[in-house]
């Protein structure tokens, strides 16, 4: 019972609130001897591997440390050019740390206003008249259930495929969204939700729902 | 936590001290507009915004649909009063084309208490209900207006309200619902 996320998307399509929840931490760090037997690539402001796997180093992660010290661009916190660092032999053996990229509050944004659409043109794309829009949406290692509710605001989560009671989960978590956020004199609407109780009230249901099921809430 | 256990069953408040505090706000923005067209004015925004917010408790307390006629509608409304006011008004005097209605109220919890001096007989003290209602309404995407036509602060019987159906707001409906 994994629960990954989840967000809220105001009627406008703006992401007014997101909310990691179990997030899979990927973290590998390896030593390296001259030459690198993986190929890396600077694309999107990051260090990805392009090609080659080994030891859980998948294609597709980023280097997210050089000997312990973070990278950030192509740099590292020390000011240090990582590219000239991995091409210079006399720097080896290296422990690099790979993982999985973290996806940052803008790529967040940018992906729940790429949902707003998608969803607008499922139920466009209906071969039935008043469909709904996007409700589940599944792949193989996550799905997304979204919950629209009459005045407009969109609740969506990421669980695990095999994860049920979502759908009550996504009515609880409006009622919460009523009481906490609504409620609260200083929200003011379509708004980023920034209310700590509203915030704490939701992990508690989160974990709640992971240990003993969506009907003991 | 006790709060999260009971979130269900309605959160229950002595209705006299809602009354009160009602009467209070009453009081300050006579003191503080001095002139009662302004006050009426003011309750009506202030229950106004209190409806855009109080309509997504409704819904996710009662998961009901969107309404396909006034009647329905009507019945909604009806159902909200009981659940934030805990009276049951009735709802009487169609017109026949169907797009207003009175709301009776035999007692109405917001004056429990009041009299109303003389001098403030323009005054509408239970301004704020129009005001829920249109805010409410329009966050489903349906423009009303309302007013009272009775009221027992001025000697009438039963305070009567009544609500008429404007317009649906097509541009508003969000996507996968028309």
């Amino acid at each position: 019972m994994v629960i990954y996320g989840v967000y809220i998307v105001s009627k406008s399509g703006g992401l007014i609130f997101n909310h990691d929840h179990n997030i899979v931490k990927t973290e590998h760090l390896k030593t390296f001897k001259y030459p690198l037997d993986l190929k890396l690539e600077f694309e999107n402001k990051k260090i990805v591997v392009n090609f080659g796997s080994k030891d859980g180093i998948q294609v597709g992660h980023v280097l997210l440390a050089v000997d312990k010290i973070p990278v950030s661009g192509r740099q590292l916190s020390d000011g240090r050019d990582v590219w000239e660092i991995l091409e210079d032999p006399k720097n080896f053996p290296l422990s690099l740390t790979f993982g999985r990229p973290k996806m940052t509050t803008n790529e967040k944004i940018f992906l729940a206003s790429m949902f707003y659409p998608l969803f607008a043109i499922a139920s466009q794309l209906s071969p039935e008249p008043r469909s709904s829009g996007i409700k589940v949406l599944e792949a193989d290692t996550f799905k997304l259930h979204c919950f629209q509710t009459l005045t407009g605001v969109k609740f969506i989560t990421i669980s695990e495929p095999h994860q049920t009671g979502m759908e009550p989960l996504l009515k609880k978590i409006y009622e919460l969204y009523a009481d906490y956020a609504l409620k609260n004199p200083f929200y003011s609407l379509e708004m980023p939700i920034r209310c700590e109780l509203f915030e704490s009230n939701l992990q508690n249901l989160l974990e709640q729902v992971e240990k003993t099921g969506i009907s003991n809430v | 936590m006790s709060r999260q256990a009971s979130r269900l069953d309605q959160k229950k408040v002595n209705s006299e001290l809602f009354t009160l505090t009602y009467g209070t706000l009453v009081t300050q923005l006579l003191r503080d507009y001095e002139n009662v067209e302004d006050v009426n004015k003011q309750l009506e925004r202030m229950g106004y915004n209190i409806g855009v917010r109080l309509i997504e408790d409704f819904l996710a307390r009662t998961s009901s649909g969107r309404c396909t006629d006034f009647k329905e509608t009507a019945e909604k409304i009806q159902m909200g009063f009981k659940m934030f006011l805990g009276i049951s008004p009735n709802i009487t005097n169609w017109s026949p084309a169907g797009d207003e209605f009175s709301l009776i109220f035999d007692s109405n919890p917001l004056i429990e208490f009041v009299e109303l001096p003389d001098n403030f007989m323009q005054l509408k003290y239970s301004n704020i209900l129009p005001g829920v209602l249109r805010g409410a309404c329009e966050m489903v995407q349906m423009e009303i207006s309302s007013w009272f036509v009775q009221d027992q602060l001025k000697g009438d019987n039963c305070t009567e309200l009544r609500v008429k159906f404007i317009k649906r707001l097509e541009d508003a409906i969000p996507a996968g619902e028309d």
